[in-house]
């Protein structure tokens, strides 16, 4: 018996018994569709964490002030104030994979235009922030180096703020009050979009840092600095210039801690990716159980339907079916479920994910179909049929030709 | 052609059930000749279903020597002997033993399906030109719960037919049948006997249908005790039909 009268075969006995063939297909349809839709999810997410990093800019490196210990008691990160802004300028040259810097000190203030006011973040950058950051002035312009030297009242408002201060009025030119100082509009930031989690990145406003820490503030130090290295492969070895600098700057002894912290974001990238990844593998390794539960189910139905058959088998045996004629019938009946089911359940699956996206709970992760999934979550299907169709379709061809016949 | 199609040599069967022996067969010794119509008589428990499974190629013996149109087959393993149940012999049992909610064309292309190289095509001809030697070419789509006891024997016997067997084994063929379709299907054997020279070998318990065959032997605790030919012991049956 060749394949494809085989499998005709098998497609005419269960057809015989439709409604059981859908159920037993059903656990398979089920167990695949939810792997596919689990680990899109989980893909989605990955994707949508990969996406923000990338649009912050994959070159990026951090600098905040480190512990320092005194006496043997360590503060924490950031406890101790011990970036200047010299420090920031001194990478900027001495380092040559770096690109640019921009010092940042921020604050909360409640800002007023005309009778509207709205509480935001004070970010204070240096004149490279959209450079640095990758992130483009949609209207007018940032400030230059000059406006920070003269600590400038100027001001580049976050599409949010923009939006909440102005709706829909040219805010380049206005005068917003911070802290009762007037501030002139000279640009608008791009809008950077909903970044999903708990913060809106749109809803801020920039300042030269010199500004901040003069008139709003009153600090000496900054609390980081932001750095773009000339390109996201020479990143690593930016951060070991900055440290080796950093290290004479500040004079700390060889063997000492640094005082100081780099980080950057392809680090942090990495960390938040795989932790997305975990996320991927657990729900994919979760749904694959409901797929085991599946094959058991074909297994469950393929013993009975080898008892119900018993006659059958016997029938065919006494024309002529030998061992294997029999063992190929059962077997195909069982993988002709599961790679059915598993088609079916492919469908469902990514059916389900496009889905998912209007569900509320859902909605702020994209689901992302992978075709590794599809592919991994069929072939496992049709396994699982031969796996579990094998034990019933043995039981059968080894059935006595004599006994079978007489079985009532 | 002095080889005859069945020589079976002190053939024995025994069973074990338990710690007890049971010996089915006790050393039959047997020919049939090619072309034969011989009926097996016995009571339950003769041996009679041992030694017509034996002859079917479902069983073999536990020591004897049987030998089917010259060829060896009581060493045969389980797979050689269902290529030669597939080639050639066709059964006929009491109970039909038709695939159920299943056409009868379906039925009658089985043995088909697992000879080789045989296009679905040929195969549905084959199995049509079959129905048709039984007078069911009509009934062919008809799932065989449909049909009636005669038909179903009928659409079995095609199905024996098909792979144009030299031998056809039939256990009580008319056990479950009233006598007039019990006549039916014994005139369909006889005539396949003559026209188409296939040797029967029958079981059964009804003398009158006994009497259709040719060569009659009587089976008693695993050992033939007795043989008759052609009218032999049938005077005074009610045989109104014809008889071979």
């Amino acid at each position: 018996m060749n394949i494809m009268r085989t499998s005709r075969v098998a497609l005419r006995a269960l057809g015989r018994n439709k409604m059981r063939s859908f159920l037993t297909a059903l656990g398979i349809i089920i167990g695949v569709g939810a792997v596919i839709s689990m680990v899109s999810i989980g893909e989605g997410a990955k994707q949508g964490v990969e996406d923000r990093f990338a649009s912050m800019g994959t070159n990026l490196l951090f600098v905040s002030p480190g512990s320092r210990s005194r006496g043997g008691v360590h503060s924490g990160f950031g406890g101790f104030n011990t970036l200047k802004p010299e420090d920031a300028v001194a990478i900027e040259q001495q380092c040559d994979a770096v690109q640019y810097t921009s010092p940042s000190v921020s604050t909360r203030a409640q800002t007023v235009y005309g009778n509207k006011n709205w509480n935001t973040s004070i970010q204070g950058t240096g004149a490279m922030y959209p450079e640095v950051r990758n992130w483009p002035v949609e209207q007018g312009t940032y400030f230059d180096e000059s406006q920070v030297r003269t600590a400038a009242k100027v001001c580049v408002l976050g599409s949010e703020v923009k939006k909440s201060l102005f709706e829909d009025e040219d805010a380049i030119g206005q005068i917003v009050r911070v802290k009762s100082i007037p501030f002139r509009v000279i640009g608008v930031l791009k809008s950077k979009g909903e970044s999903g989690g708990w913060f809106n990145r749109d809803d801020m406003m920039t300042v030269p840092y010199t500004t901040v820490m003069k008139r709003l503030t009153g600090q000496e130090y900054i609390s980081s600095i932001d750095i773009s290295a000339v390109s996201a492969t020479r990143t690593e070895e930016a951060q070991t210039q900055i440290e080796e600098l950093l290290r004479i700057r500040h004079r700390i002894a060889p063997g000492a801690d640094d005082d100081f912290q780099v980080r950057n974001m392809a680090e942090i990238a990495e960390g938040a990716a795989q932790a997305t990844q975990i996320m991927t593998i657990l729900l994919g390794s979760i749904a694959s159980i409901s797929l085991l539960v599946g094959g058991i189910g074909i297994m469950n139905i393929m013993l009975v339907s080898v008892t119900e058959r018993i006659r059958e088998i016997g029938i065919r045996m006494a024309v002529g079916a030998q061992q294997k004629d029999i063992l190929l019938q059962f077997l195909t009946e069982a993988v002709v479920l599961s790679v059915l089911g598993g088609l079916i359940g492919v469908l469902f699956g990514v059916g389900l994910s496009k889905l998912l996206v209007y569900v509320k709970t859902f909605s702020q992760f994209k689901t992302a179909v992978s075709p590794g999934a599809i592919i991994l979550a069929f072939v496992f299907a049709a396994s699982v049929g031969i796996f579990f169709g094998f034990y019933p379709a043995r039981k059968a061809s080894r059935l006595d030709p004599i006994e079978a016949l007489r079985y009532e | 052609m002095a080889t005859p199609i069945i020589r079976l040599e002190n053939l024995v069967k025994v069973y074990k059930i338990g710690e007890t022996e049971v010996r089915a067969l006790r050393g039959i010794s047997y020919e049939v000749e090619a072309g034969e119509f011989l009926a097996i008589m016995g009571a339950s428990g003769s041996g009679k279903s041992t030694l017509m499974n034996i002859i079917g190629c479902l069983d073999r013996p536990t020591s004897g020597r049987y030998f089917l149109e010259g060829e060896k087959v009581s060493t045969f393993d389980r797979d050689k002997l269902a290529r030669i149940r597939n080639q050639k012999i066709g059964f006929v049992f009491q109970t039909f033993n038709l695939l159920p909610r299943t056409t009868a064309l379906e039925n009658v292309e089985l043995p088909l399906l697992y000879s080789s190289h045989i296009h679905s095509k040929q195969r549905v001809e084959m199995a049509l030109q079959a129905l048709e030697s039984v007078g069911l070419k009509d009934r062919a789509y008809h799932k065989t719960n449909q049909l009636s006891g005669g038909e179903q024997q009928r659409v079995a016997i095609a199905r024996a037919l098909l792979n144009n067997p030299t031998l056809i084994l039939a256990d009580e063929p008319t056990g479950n049948l009233d006598t007039k379709t019990s006549l039916e299907i014994i005139n369909i054997f006889s005539r396949l006997n003559q026209e188409k020279r296939i040797t029967m070998v029958m079981v059964t318990h009804e003398p009158d249908i006994a009497c259709f065959a040719r060569k009659r032997i009587y089976i008693r605790d695993g050992e033939i005790i007795k043989e008759e030919s052609n009218g032999e012991g049938c005077e005074e049956s009610a045989g109104k039909e014809s008889r071979p």
